[in-house]
């Protein structure tokens, strides 16, 4: 009897027959490929949005960072500290400490309106109060023109996304706001996390321009460990004076960014699966248009004794080649023109703009993948059957 | 080769053989209590009008069809009620075809064609190669090896089709009007090479013909009339 090698030998060659026809159907055959490169390109692409906000946000927060919001808040908009509360918070265990004192800055933060550089239409942006020790409690900040805001004066320095985003900003111009004029004496770039979307000055200065008395919304601190935060976190629980929550900066944002992540994720999957269902009638038609095509050299095959599982495998795996064919060209197409591609959104949890990249992740050319490979099984499995079932004596009259 | 031989019995024996299509409610009766015996290195002419059954009968040998009653036996064998699969491994071994359009693969050259068969069997690459050069010399082709079909004449075509009909060493060599789609000269050469087969290797060969002139090659002829065989044509 036939053994395995014998058999995948039959796989082998009936495939071949195959893929050598291919010349012979370049019609059916390109459109099948661009069916499903669609479909992976989309999907791709449409995540690869999620994932570069979610590279955005995680980028935002490093291990050893955290940040105090007031208990029950789940944003620092509708968080709100005094003076007092903030310097308890920056004393606490487990905060790291430099020669000028704690790695703590407490922090507010208003919406303001600019104009976007590209449409001229106005654009939520926030302009966050932070105190001297913020560049050091967010580690990976670096001025790449300019320089830092002299504290006590109405300066702004101004995060590289948003600077790209906005009109009219680089060092030496003034942003208006409402009456206040405030000149852009730098600008920063940080590590592609969130803070690169905003605009920072000094706290005073904000609270006073804004009339917040001496509140603040939240305190970032910078901890002595990674492991310190339990330490911190217990402290801030224990002490009676306060009232408190805090988290690991990246847990923050990552929570900041679920909203938006999830509503992209589920959109990019529901628009790819209709188009996939295209891909799979387009796969299917060009398959069956193959096997019809084959008729009689199938059954020619059929008669010369190779056996109906060769028959029904060589076909899928042609369906599939075809297929990843595709999703090859799909994901290269996807990665060309989506990786690093930057865009600004507006995160609804904060209300303010975002700026951030497309990020064409490994694991989303992998999925790619998979639904390329679902799209040619799927396509390939009904022509592949009707292939094996057909009655030899009766194919083989076909001419 | 088997016990039947052994025992002188024929290679081929069809019992009571009935053939039906259904062609919607439609009944088509196209053999009813057919009774034949091939002995083993009989070339034998199978005739009849069209659609009398001829390819219908050949594939029942050739194990490409069930009867819908009696019996097939080759070479000791019962094939009639053979699974597909079982079929698929046992016309590998057993079984020679020959078509009247020779049904090479278009995307293969002529010695890929005539490889097939082999394919089927545990046979290594090199001795593979060695079966297609001797299957492809014994036609007279092992100049057009690298040939493909669609470059070489409808003579040489068949003459491929059917060095890939013997390159396993059939125990029985199939013809379905081997002759029917070429003209006299290369019609010759085909039945000039099917009786060197049978005459010089001893190969039992059934060829379903409508040509006088080619039945003449062989070493019996048998007519299928009214789903029946006889030895003579039906007036
Ligand atoms: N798979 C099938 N389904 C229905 N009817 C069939 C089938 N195969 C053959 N027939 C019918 O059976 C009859 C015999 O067909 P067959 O092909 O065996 O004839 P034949 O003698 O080989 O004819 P020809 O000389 O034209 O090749 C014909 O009427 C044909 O229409
Ligand atoms: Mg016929």
């Amino acid at each position: 009897m036939a053994g395995p090698l014998n058999w995948f030998s039959q796989v082998g060659s009936i495939t071949k027959f195959g893929l050598l026809s291919i010349p012979q159907r370049r019609g059916a055959v390109a459109a099948t490929i661009l069916g499903v490169a669609g479909v992976v390109a989309v999907l791709i692409g449409v995540l690869s949005i999620a994932a570069g906000f979610r590279r955005a946000m995680a980028a935002s927060g490093a291990a050893d960072s955290a940040v105090v919001l007031r208990s029950g808040a789940d944003s620092e908009m509708v968080s709100g500290f005094s003076r007092e509360e903030t310097r308890l918070i920056a004393d606490a265990p487990g905060v790291a400490r430099n020669a000028r004192g704690p790695l703590a800055s407490a922090e507010l933060f208003v919406i303001i309106n600019l104009p976007k550089r590209s449409t001229g239409t106005d654009t939520n942006l926030p302009l966050r109060g932070v105190e001297g020790a913020a560049v050091e409690v967010r580690d990976q900040v670096k001025f790449v023109a300019g320089r830092m805001f002299e504290p006590g004066k109405n300066e702004v320095i101004v995060g590289l996304g948003a600077a790209r985003e906005t009109a009219g900003i680089e060092v030496g111009a003034n942003i208006k706001v409402g009456r206040e004029s405030w000149p852009v004496v730098g600008i920063f770039s940080a590590g592609g996390g969130i803070a690169e979307s905003e605009i920072w000055t000094d706290a005073k200065v904000l609270q006073d321009a804004y009339h917040r008395g001496d509140s603040f919304q939240s305190v970032y601190v910078r901890l002595a460990s990674p492991g310190a935060f339990q330490q911190f976190k217990d402290a801030l629980t224990a002490n009676p004076r306060l009232s408190v929550k805090a988290e690991r900066q990246s847990e923050y944002y990552a929570e900041q960014s679920t909203l938006l992540t999830t509503l992209i994720t589920t959109l990019g999957i529901g628009i790819a699966a209709l188009m996939a269902v295209g891909a799979v009638f387009g796969a299917l038609n060009t398959m069956y248009s193959a096997v019809a095509a084959r008729t009689r050299e199938i059954a020619t095959l059929r008669a010369l004794g190779f056996g109906r599982g060769a028959v029904v495998v060589a076909l899928m795996i042609e369906s599939l080649v075809l297929a990843l064919a595709g999703g090859a060209v799909g994901a290269g197409l996807a990665y060309v023109a989506f990786n690093n591609f930057r865009a600004a959104t507006m995160n609804w949890q904060s209300f303010s703009q975002v700026t951030f990249a497309f990020a064409v992740t490994p694991r989303l050319l992998v999925q790619g993948v998979i639904w390329a490979t679902l799209i040619g099984l799927v396509g390939g499995l009904l022509p592949a059957i009707r292939a094996a079932r057909l009655p030899i004596a009766a194919a083989l009259r076909e001419l | 080769m088997s016990e039947n031989q052994a025992n002188g019995g024929p290679l081929v024996r069809l019992d009571g053989v009935e053939k039906v299509f259904h062609r919607g409610t439609e009944e088509i009766r196209v053999l009813s209590e057919l009774h034949l015996e091939v002995a083993e290195g009989e070339f034998l002419a199978l005739m009849g009008p069209s659609g009398s059954g001829k390819s219908t009968l050949l594939n029942l040998i050739g194990g490409l069809d069930h009867p819908t009653k009696g019996t097939v036996t080759i070479a000791g064998e019962r094939i009639d009620r053979m699974s597909d699969r079982a079929l698929s491994g046992w016309r590998a071994r057993h079984i020679g075809f020959v078509f009247q359009l020779y049904n090479l693969m278009p995307t293969l050259s002529a010695e890929r064609n005539v490889e097939l068969p082999l394919l089927l069997t545990h046979l290594g690459k090199a001795e593979r190669r060695q079966h297609v050069a001797t299957a492809l010399a014994m036609v007279g082709l092992a100049h057009r090896a690298k040939y493909f079909p669609r470059t070489l004449s409808g003579g040489e075509q068949q003459r491929v089709g059917i060095a890939r009909g013997i390159v396993t060493d059939p125990t029985l060599l199939l013809c379905d009007e081997p002759t029917g789609d070429l003209d006299r000269k290369a019609g010759d050469e085909v039945l000039n090479l099917l009786q060197a087969l049978n005459r010089e290797q001893g190969k039992t060969i059934i060829m379903v013909t409508h040509d006088p002139h080619a039945s003449a090659r062989a070493s019996r002829t048998v007519h299928l009339d009214k789903g029946q065989l006889g030895d003579e044509p039906a007036k």
